[in-house]
């Protein structure tokens, strides 16, 4: 499949497969494409690590996880692969990635996230990581949401994207 | 929710089918019809407990990204994320307690896209962005394990 058409059909999926009977025939469709190169290509992606997960995309806030924190962590640098690896283990913690300290106003290089029913769980299940893995030693930060503005998906393909712009893509109903 | 939804959330996270009539696959395995499970789906994303059915991509492979932040007056705020939400690469985008109050994720096709997107959300949002790039993920993306009361 050329470059166009897999670009075209990342922004076809980005936001969701339609639910109809034979969803990848639908995007096949209306993509000018075959059912079966569309789930070839899903495969392939899958295999390659270019998606990383593919299924159903849950809003934790409306299924009651009401509590959602970025933790925050100093870790020096001889040590933050082993602590992105143990906070990783954790159950509760639902992200863990390394990213740079931007000084002098933000100090921290390794965040996690955890979402809990509620404020008082979260903040139990932090003191719990914190003492299970011997962490107390580290500063850390814990940033409550307050409001969720704006959630969806990646949107890496753009009506913007330079081999797009001359090609119109049909927007089907999309889950 | 019932039960049906419930098996969606738990077994279906991860491993859609990709086959020709995936929803007729998920209703052999979970003994519900076809049609039983494409409105199951279709009642969760009405509910706004999922929001899609479908990939989630590889930061690093799909594009460029980054995590941004804004220090903002409180009283500005739902305005300047209005501002920011406008830009089509921006997809997450929360209100956090700290000094750096609004924390939203940002997406392009390329890291030179990232970067004019960066600057445009600055100027539009009127203060100025803190990017934080992922260096390095910890993380394996299994889905979230639901709790069921």
């Amino acid at each position: 499949m050329d470059e166009i058409s897999q670009l075209r059909l990342r922004k076809a999926i980005q936001n969701g497969l339609p639910l109809t009977q034979q969803p990848y025939l639908t995007l096949a469709q209306e993509l000018g494409l075959t059912e079966d190169q569309v789930m070839q290509t899903i495969n392939d992606w899958q295999d390659d690590g270019m998606i990383k997960r593919f299924g159903l995309v849950v809003k934790h806030h409306t299924l009651g996880y009401k509590a959602n924190a970025m933790v925050v962590w100093d870790i020096p640098a001889d040590k933050v692969d082993e602590v992105g690896e143990l906070l990783s283990l954790c159950d509760a913690v639902t992200l863990c990635y390394q990213r740079p300290r931007q000084l002098p106003e933000w100090n921290y290089n390794l965040f996690s996230m955890i979402h809990g029913q509620d404020r008082d769980t979260v903040l139990q299940q932090l003191a719990d990581i914190i003492e299970q893995n011997g962490l107390s030693g580290f500063r850390n930060d814990v940033l409550f949401s307050y409001k969720l503005f704006k959630q969806c998906g990646g949107q890496y393909v753009q009506a913007s994207t330079e081999k797009l712009s001359k090609s119109s893509v049909s927007q089907g109903a999309t889950l | 929710m019932n039960l049906l939804e419930q098996q969606l959330i738990d077994e279906y996270q991860k491993g859609l089918p990709v086959c020709s009539r995936p929803y007729l696959e998920m209703g052999n395995r979970l003994g519900a019809s076809e049609s039983e499970v494409v409105s199951a789906l279709a009642r969760l994303k009405e509910n706004g407990m999922l929001s899609r059915i479908g990939p989630v991509f590889n930061h690093k492979k799909a594009g460029a990204s980054t995590l941004a932040a804004m220090a903002v007056p409180e009283d500005e705020l739902a305005a300047v994320a209005e501002r920011v939400n406008a830009f089509e690469g921006v997809n997450h985008n929360y209100a956090r307690e700290h000094k750096f109050n609004l924390w939203f994720v940002v997406t392009a096709p390329d890291q030179g896209q990232l970067q004019t997107a960066l600057k445009e959300i600055e100027l539009s949002g009127g203060y100025k962005v803190m990017s934080l790039p992922m260096v390095k993920s910890h993380f394996i993306d299994l889905g979230f394990k639901v709790k069921w009361q």
